[in-house]
């Protein structure tokens, strides 16, 4: 099977996308060719073969970004605009709030906004306190957007290209310690549904319920859990917002623990949802306690070491793990 | 009234008074409704606004497409959303234009042309930068058209929209409607410039400062302004100076206006100041508007009694419209 990176991955799902489809356009700061195709060269390519029509490179300006996002779906188009850091959207809160999640419901289901805004994040690179924060619960709280990230190269753009084609606005988190990671190459237009987890490794004794970049990370949490005795299941959920608790709950009803991960300040995160769902459905067949692993409440440090003891690491999940299987 | 290079001809003169008829019996029969308690509503009164989106809309095409604000009745009428579903959305009644569930600062009714109305100062511009994106996409040669007030043109989008606007050159344009104050604050108080027109020679683009309240002049800035965006020339800003007569949130009890400037601009109310020069002109008789006035009352009554007896809305449309696909109530 070829191989590819996420980056190679995540361009040549937009260009099939852009291929298939004529409405797909593509913005965002430097995203055409003549700016190198953005800063990571993730859309290099595209306006050379697609146009600087349908592919813009715009002023540093997220408003007006993710304002002409909205307004071109609800025209009928399928944009995919770029932001470039998940930390820059907090300048377009009430673009992507206010009315890319609400137009459909506040109009009587007479607008639909289609967009998918694509925005990368992570820690570990010493970008510190406003360049790599992890914010989706602030996406998930709020009602009409769908929130997607993945953790391979190949689900990477299943994913995308599912939300591109997807009629409600998808928020697509990419994660700067995957564009390198290498894997299959999926085929042309792979689609994963939205809103399916997937259980990447099997196991008895405990679930673990994670995304993005800490799948890899529980992954190999679960591989040294394994020597201990300990066999533990790795679901990665993939969508956020719609989860699917179908699976999570079905997994958790079987090993009794469960485990929730993630990078984000764990405080009112995402974790605390799944891990109160699982208490209120699951109560009575739970084992122990849910565990949740996630970033201690402050902003990404910048220092190497605190950094390091922010992102949440497979000690940790073991550590969570051991608490509630010893 | 200004003379007037484009004069229209008789039928658009009379076509801009019907709509400005239309907005002004409507605002009157809402203030009446929210008085005497029968729909208690937040409305927010364009009364003395009725020029600006009658002369604009009488220049735009069906499928030519706005986006309004909260302040924005006159607006909408004025592009053509139904005076039926429009009350019955105000009572929030399911046959409503968005079934009740938008209200209305949410006024919605893409038939007309009528694809956002927000709630939120300063942001239709980026999105009908977005719509007008489309049409240059596509070549389909439609024009946008965003509403905002004075005080919208402080806040940062207003500034990221016209500057994208201008170097993508976007068929749209920019309706600043200079109504003096924003929220409470007074014009001057709140804003660095005397005239917003001249913001847009910060984003290279024709700006014009207009009376608001002239018909004739006001429909020659929004003719060349739609026909610049229609061939492809990119936006204009345009700054219509008016007043609005009940304050911000109707109710309010307007202490902080100016008596005088109040008193004066009422006294100026160019809806009648028109309806006269239109008889003296010879393009209308007294009887043929009195006629016309009376059908809107008649109209508008039967709008509001026929929302008052709509259905409410299931309960089940909270789930309904959140996604493409229903969720559900867990």
């Amino acid at each position: 099977m070829t191989k590819t990176t996420t980056l190679q991955a995540l361009n040549a799902a937009l260009h099939q996308a852009m291929a298939d489809d004529p409405s797909v356009l593509v913005f965002g700061e430097d995203v055409a060719d003549p700016e190198e195709g953005g800063v990571n060269g993730l859309t290099k390519g595209l306006s050379t073969q697609f146009g600087e029509m349908r592919v813009r490179s715009t002023p540093i300006s997220e408003q007006a970004i993710i304002g002409a996002a909205v307004g071109v779906a609800m025209a009928g188009m399928r944009p995919v605009a770029e932001i470039m850091l998940m930390n820059f959207m907090t300048v377009a809160m009430d673009m992507i709030t206010n009315h890319a999640a609400k137009l459909r419901f506040m109009s009587g289901g007479q607008t639909a906004v289609p967009l998918t805004i694509r925005t990368a994040t992570g820690g570990g690179y010493g970008t510190a306190g406003q360049h790599a924060d992890y914010l989706e619960a602030w996406f998930a709280h709020t009602a009409g957007l769908k929130v997607v990230t993945y953790a391979t190269p190949a689900e990477a753009a299943g994913l995308l290209t599912s939300c591109i084609f997807d009629d409600d606005p998808c928020i697509f988190i990419e994660n700067f310690p995957t564009y390198g990671l290498k894997g299959d190459a999926p085929e042309a237009g792979y689609r994963i549904p939205l809103g399916q987890a997937r259980i990447a490794r099997e196991g008895d004794d405990v679930s673990i319920i994670t995304y993005g970049p800490q799948v890899a990370i529980a992954e190999a949490a679960a591989s040294q859990l394994a020597e201990e005795g300990v066999s533990a299941q790795v679901i990665d959920l993939r969508t956020i917002v719609p989860w699917d608790r179908e699976t999570v709950l079905n997994a958790v009803a079987k090993t009794g623990r469960a485990v929730i991960s993630h990078e984000a300040v764990k405080a009112f995160g995402v974790g605390a949802e799944i891990s109160a769902v699982i208490h209120e459905e699951l109560f009575g067949d739970l084992k122990a306690p849910v565990q949740r692993v996630g970033a201690p409440s402050c902003a990404v440090p910048y220092s190497h070491p605190l950094e390091k003891a922010f992102v949440p690491d497979a000690a940790k999940i073991i550590g969570a793990v051991r608490g509630i299987t010893g | 009234m200004a003379e007037s290079k484009a004069q229209p001809d008789k039928s658009v003169l009379v076509e801009m008074y019907r709509k400005m008829a239309l907005i002004k019996h409507n605002d009157e029969h809402a203030r009446k409704a929210i008085m005497s308690g029968r729909l208690p509503m937040i409305y927010y009164s364009p009364r003395g606004q009725e020029v600006i989106p009658s002369a604009v809309s009488v220049c735009l095409n069906k499928d030519d497409t706005i986006c309004t604000i909260y302040r924005g009745t006159h607006d909408m009428l004025a592009k053509g959303v139904p005076l039926e579903a429009l009350w019955a959305e105000l009572a929030g009644r399911a046959t409503g234009t968005c079934k009740g569930k938008g209200g209305p600062m949410h006024i919605t009714h893409p038939e007309s042309g009528c694809m956002v109305t927000t709630g939120i100062v300063g942001s239709s511009m980026p999105i009908a930068n977005g719509l007008a994106l489309a049409s240059q996409v596509r070549g389909d040669s439609k024009v946008t058209v965003a509403y905002f007030g004075d005080a919208a043109s402080n806040i940062g989008a207003f500034h990221e929209a016209l500057n994208m606007a201008s170097i993508w050159k976007l068929p749209v344009v920019f309706v600043c409607q200079n109504n003096r104050y924003g929220e409470h604050t007074k014009f001057e108080k709140a804003t660095a410039v005397e005239r917003i027109s001249d913001r847009a020679t910060a984003y290279s683009m024709p700006g014009v400062h207009v009376d608001g309240n002239d018909p004739l002049a006001m429909y020659e800035a929004a003719r060349t302004a739609i026909d610049r965006a229609r061939a492809g020339q990119g936006p204009t800003l345009i700054e219509a100076v008016t007043f609005r007569f009940y304050g911000h949130v109707f109710g309010d009890a307007d202490g902080y206006m100016d008596k005088a400037e109040k008193e004066a601009a009422m006294a100026a109310d160019p809806v009648p100041r028109y309806r006269q020069w239109l008889i003296d002109q010879g393009y209308a008789s007294d009887a043929e508007l009195t006629q016309l006035e009376a059908d809107y009352d008649k109209r508008i009554k039967a709008a509001i009694d026929s929302a008052l007896e709509a259905p409410w809305p299931d309960e089940s449309e909270l789930y309904k419209d959140v996604f493409a696909a229903d969720t559900s109530a867990a």
